[in-house]
């Protein structure tokens, strides 16, 4: 027996499980999609239609998901996770081989009420298998080398995968949630120093042989990474997007233009304004007000998390919670900065506001984990 | 696997070690993330909220109507018709060729155009408009209307465009319009962005020309609030296009119909004015062309054929035509010698067919000579050994002089193309252009009309309304603008004396009217409609004296260019003048057998404002004059509404 299966006896059960869970997140959780059925409703152009409504449904449909997934005790989490990572890898391979056919790079499975990106199931996934191995494994050996390249192949696999799709935001998601998942769960900060140290002297040669006889990279290639690094040497082509989104953005001053004021999002210079842009719709109609609202929100939400792992002495409930965390930050985060300039475009949409049903019900599923964790903690 | 209360506490403590470096990591990037939305949204705001404004506000080009321009009865020589069109957007499309395709099912394009369009488009950024098809139907044009859902990216717009009814009769003068080519913006140095609107057309010949900044009228704008992709969302304001002014010319459509279908067969011009207006009331220059189809977009194999024709239909004969006035100088000639007190009227110089100077014979048209010539006679019968000795007696300078003040060797200011100051010889100019001395024998040919002197018909026809008038006339051409007299004032008077006049009219009233005048086949039985005129016929090859001890060849046995010009100038009603003609068919023979005959018709056309009747030609002529007015297509005119007259 754990060591939460011999205290559980001290945890609630039955509907008492209500008043025990973390009312405080739910509602942070609720604020967060407001804004999101705001913004959405007005780049509608002060219309439910087309997407506010669609996405206030799936929003109580992700509430359900997430009650149901956080009554359930997390040890039955756990002992699924291995299951769940195959299934979502089984899917993953499933759109490379049948899902393109026909639809051009389609990345998505038909359900009917709605659409399945098997990539956005994996980033829970993947955070579940990590974090039920290193519960599995004895703490000693957690450095062991055999014992890294373990996790590390569960985490390249599904990358890879994505990379090809090609979605390069998933898989950097992935890639940077998964390391973050061996970095909590005490692995040596040397492999990560080693990564990182190899990474920037990649780098670091393949700019400084630019231009010399030994150039490792043709030209053109040298000239997609500069438009790539800095868009806006190319204003009307790649950069256009963000030279856009930061117009609209900075229009919006300290206190924005108001709501449903925003000229930019509403007149289409937008592109993908209600998607992974839109934050400038945001930006641009409450100002710097509005974006540091949404901001402390999610960084409270982190908090939550964070205070719900550390406060368990599980191992899997706690690596659970933080992986979940590390991935909601790593959503908010890379959309922003991608949207702000600080990084380049990558198909990241912004997490719990931005419209999509897949995004919204993992994302959901995976704070049910954090309920369930916070319920299911030893008392 | 079971883990004992240590080795959880262990994991736990270290577990909450990494979160708080994690959680330490991720406050700091949401401080980078708000200190990079601080800069942006408040440190640039100002500088992001003018792009912003820039990205929203579009300022787009109102053309203005182009004015109109009316005859002097207010009949409707230039207008804009409504131009349906259908404008294509790439970016809309969706899948161009499925749109184009359906398109031409519904309008008839040609595939050329088609293509052509569509390639354009390709070469275009895609949010730019493409004019697919214009001139459509109204019926074409509410089909698409109607399929528009079928047709993405496909817009109907309604434009201007000018058109012509009276085509090829006006060519010459009110001209046409086309595109605006790069010639004409480095040519003219016009920097009104009017001219930046796709498919905006300007004067490019004649009065649409000339009279461009009149007619053009004043760009006005919008401002609208447009999309990424350039779609209009809705109109900030706007500043509405001032229309161009309406143009009212002293031409007449009638007399212009009749005198273009007159000339019609020959490379000819004729102008006719109003002697004591000056109002140019015909200018007509054959062949002519269908100014519309300048509009429309000329193709090379048309362009070609105006081009090639030997008789020129391109050229505006009246004001851009040089010839030699032959005979119809000699007005001049005897004027200046009258003025200079060289020679009395009744005095007589005998004519034997030629005078000798030093080793050079100058011959008279008529091989036997005339006789005794006084200067009325001399004009009636044209004799050349005349104005021989009269020129020898007043000279070149005196001559000149006489030609200038009747309005010779002027470029008249008259909104028209390519007009030419034609050319009166004096020993300045000779020297320096031929770098020789003034010699005899130039002032002779001279005195003649020969030699170097050139006049355009225009001249000849202000030099006929001066002589009727005896005072200084200036041509005009433009009645009204915008409503507003243009006309001036035309009293100013030659001080010439008028028993001078008096007897050059009584020569040129014999020409037509004296059994023995050059013009007498032409003249007008009708005693209130009787012309005083003038004929010449110019060489324009030199007669060797071989040639003239063998015989002079016939006109008519000549190749059509080496024949010689004819030419009448004339006025009418004699007695009280009332209309001036100049005629001039190019290699059409002798002035009064081929010219006379046109200025009397075009004079009774002028005093009858209709077709003449027969009753006004001798009885022998009726006949074959009947026979050629039925023979000659006239436009069937409506007399000239109210309402026209009005609004002009």
């Amino acid at each position: 027996m754990s060591f939460l299966e011999y205290t559980h006896k001290a945890t609630p059960t039955g509907l008492r499980k209500v008043l025990h869970l973390n009312w405080a997140l739910i509602l942070l959780i609720g604020a967060v999609a407001s804004i999101g059925f705001l913004m959405l409703y007005s780049v509608a152009g002060g219309s439910m239609q087309p997407w506010a409504s669609l996405q206030m449904q799936r929003f109580v449909l992700g509430l359900v998901v997430m009650l149901i997934v956080a009554f359930v005790p997390i040890w039955f989490w756990r002992n699924l996770s291995v299951v769940a990572y195959g299934v979502s890898l089984l899917l993953l391979l499933l759109v490379e081989f049948f899902g393109s056919v026909g639809m051009g790079a389609q990345r998505w499975i038909d359900l009917g009420f709605m659409r399945l990106q098997p990539s956005e199931l994996t980033k829970v996934t993947l955070v579940m298998v990590l974090a039920a191995y290193y519960d599995w494994l004895d703490i000693r050996k957690v450095s062991h080398p055999a014992f890294v390249a373990i996790p590390v192949a569960l985490i390249l696999v599904p990358t890879v995968l994505t990379f090809i799709q090609p979605d390069l935001g998933t898989a950097v998601l992935l890639l940077i949630g998964g390391a973050a998942m061996l970095f909590l769960a005490g692995v040596h900060w040397a492999y990560f120093a080693a990564v990182i140290g190899a990474a920037v002297g990649l780098v670091t040669a393949v700019i400084a042989s630019r231009g010399t006889e030994w150039q490792l990279l043709q030209d053109y290639q040298y000239r997609r990474i500069d438009t790539f690094l800095d868009p806006a040497s190319d204003p009307l082509g790649a950069g256009y997007h963000i030279t856009q989104s930061q117009i609209a953005l900075g229009s919006g001053g300290w206190t924005g233009r108001g709501f449903m004021q925003g000229t930019q999002s509403s007149l289409n210079f937008l592109p993908e304004k209600h998607t992974d842009f839109i934050f400038t719709t945001l930006a641009e109609e409450f100002g710097f007000v509005g974006g540091m609202s949404l901001l402390v929100l999610y960084l409270l939400i982190l908090l939550f998390c964070i205070v719900t792992a550390v406060k368990t002495k599980d191992r899997f409930a706690s690596l659970v919670s933080l992986g979940v965390a590390m991935t909601f930050f790593l959503y908010f985060a890379i959309n922003m900065a991608m949207v702000m300039g600080l990084a380049p475009v990558v198909g990241v949409p912004l997490p719990l506001v931005s419209y999509g049903g897949s995004a919204m019900l993992v994302l959901m599923a995976a704070f049910g984990l954090v309920q369930s964790a916070h319920i299911h903690r030893p008392r | 696997m079971k883990r004992t209360q240590k080795e959880t506490e262990h994991s736990a403590r270290a577990i909450t070690r990494r979160s708080m470096v994690v959680g330490g990591l991720m406050l700091a990037t949401g401080g980078l993330l708000a200190a990079r939305m601080r800069y942006l949204q408040v440190e640039r705001a100002s500088d992001f909220r003018l792009l912003a404004e820039e990205n929203r506000i579009n300022i787009q080009l109102l053309p203005p109507a182009r004015g109109l321009i009316y005859d002097r009865q207010g009949r409707l020589l230039a207008s804009n018709e409504q131009n349906y069109t259908v404008v294509m957007v790439r970016e809309n499309a969706g899948d161009v060729d499925a749109v184009l395709d359906r398109l031409s099912r519904i309008v008839n394009i040609d595939m050329q155009d088609l293509a052509r369009a569509r390639d354009e488009m390709m070469a275009r950024a895609p949010f730019v408009p493409i004019t697919i098809a214009d001139r459509l139907s109204w019926e074409e044009f509410s089909s698409v209307a109607v399929n528009a859902p079928a047709l993405p990216g496909i817009t109907p717009e309604v434009g201007l465009s000018r058109i012509y009814p009276f085509g090829a009769d006006f060519a010459h003068v009110v001209g046409y319009v086309g595109p605006v080519s790069d010639f004409y913006l480095e040519s003219t140095g016009d920097t009104d962005p009017v001219l930046q609107i796709p498919d905006f057309q300007v004067g490019r010949y004649a009065v649409e020309s000339r009279m461009e900044q009149d007619l053009r009228g004043e760009t006005g704008s919008r401002r609208v609030e447009v999309n990424a992709t350039g779609r209009v969302m809705r109109e900030l304001d706007r500043i509405p296009p001032t229309p161009g002014k309406d143009l009212q010319l002293t031409v007449d459509t009638g007399l212009q119909n009749y005198a273009q279908a007159r000339l019609s067969g020959e490379s000819a011009s004729a102008v006719v004015m109003e002697v004591e207006s000056g109002d140019i009331v015909a200018l007509a220059s054959a062949p002519s062309y269908d100014p519309n189809l300048f509009v429309r977009g000329i193709s090379t194999a048309e362009y070609g054929n105006l081009t090639n024709d030997p008789y020129r239909p391109l050229a505006s004969k009246t004001v851009q035509g040089l010839y030699p006035p032959g005979s119809t100088f000699k007005m001049i000639t005897a004027l200046a010698g009258l003025e200079a007190g060289m020679i009395e009227p009744d005095e007589t110089i005998t004519c034997n067919g030629f005078i000798e100077l030093g080793t050079r014979r100058f011959h008279c048209w008529r091989r036997g000579g005339h006789g005794r010539m006084n200067m009325v006679d001399g004009l009636t019968q044209s004799c050349d050994v005349y104005y021989y000795e009269l020129a020898q007696r007043v000279g070149i300078d005196a001559i000149s002089a006489m030609a200038r003040r009747l309005g010779l060797g002027e470029r008249y200011d008259v909104p028209l193309s390519g007009v030419a100051s034609g050319l009166v010889p004096d020993r300045d100019w000779k020297r320096a252009n031929r770098g020789s001395e003034w010699v005899v024998g130039d002032t002779l040919n001279a005195a003649i009309g020969q030699g170097f002197v050139l006049n355009s018909p225009l001249q000849l026809a202000v030099m006929t309304s001066r002589l009727a008038t005896g005072r200084a006339i200036r041509p005009q051409l433009v009645r009204t603008l915008n409503g507003i007299d243009q006309r001036r004032d035309q009293t100013e008077d030659l001080g010439i004396d008028p028993a001078h006049l008096a007897v050059v009219r009584e020569g040129m009233w014999n020409v037509s009217n004296f059994r023995r005048g050059t013009a007498f086949r032409s003249r007008v039985v009708d005693e209130g409609f009787q012309i005083a005129g003038k004929t010449g016929t110019s060489q324009v090859r030199n007669i060797t004296a071989a040639e003239r001890a063998t015989g002079v060849t016939r006109n008519e046995d000549l190749p059509w260019e080496r024949r010689d010009h004819a030419l009448f100038v004339g006025y009418a009603p004699a007695d009280a003048p009332r209309y001036a003609v100049s005629v001039v068919v190019e290699h059409g023979g002798g002035g009064s057998t081929v010219a006379a005959p046109i200025a009397r018709d075009l004079l009774l056309r002028a005093m009858h404002g209709t077709v003449p009747p027969s009753s006004a030609y001798p009885v022998s002529q009726r006949r074959d004059i009947e026979a050629m007015h039925d023979e000659m297509q006239l436009l069937p005119l409506d007399p000239p509404t109210e309402a026209g007259r009005t609004r002009a």
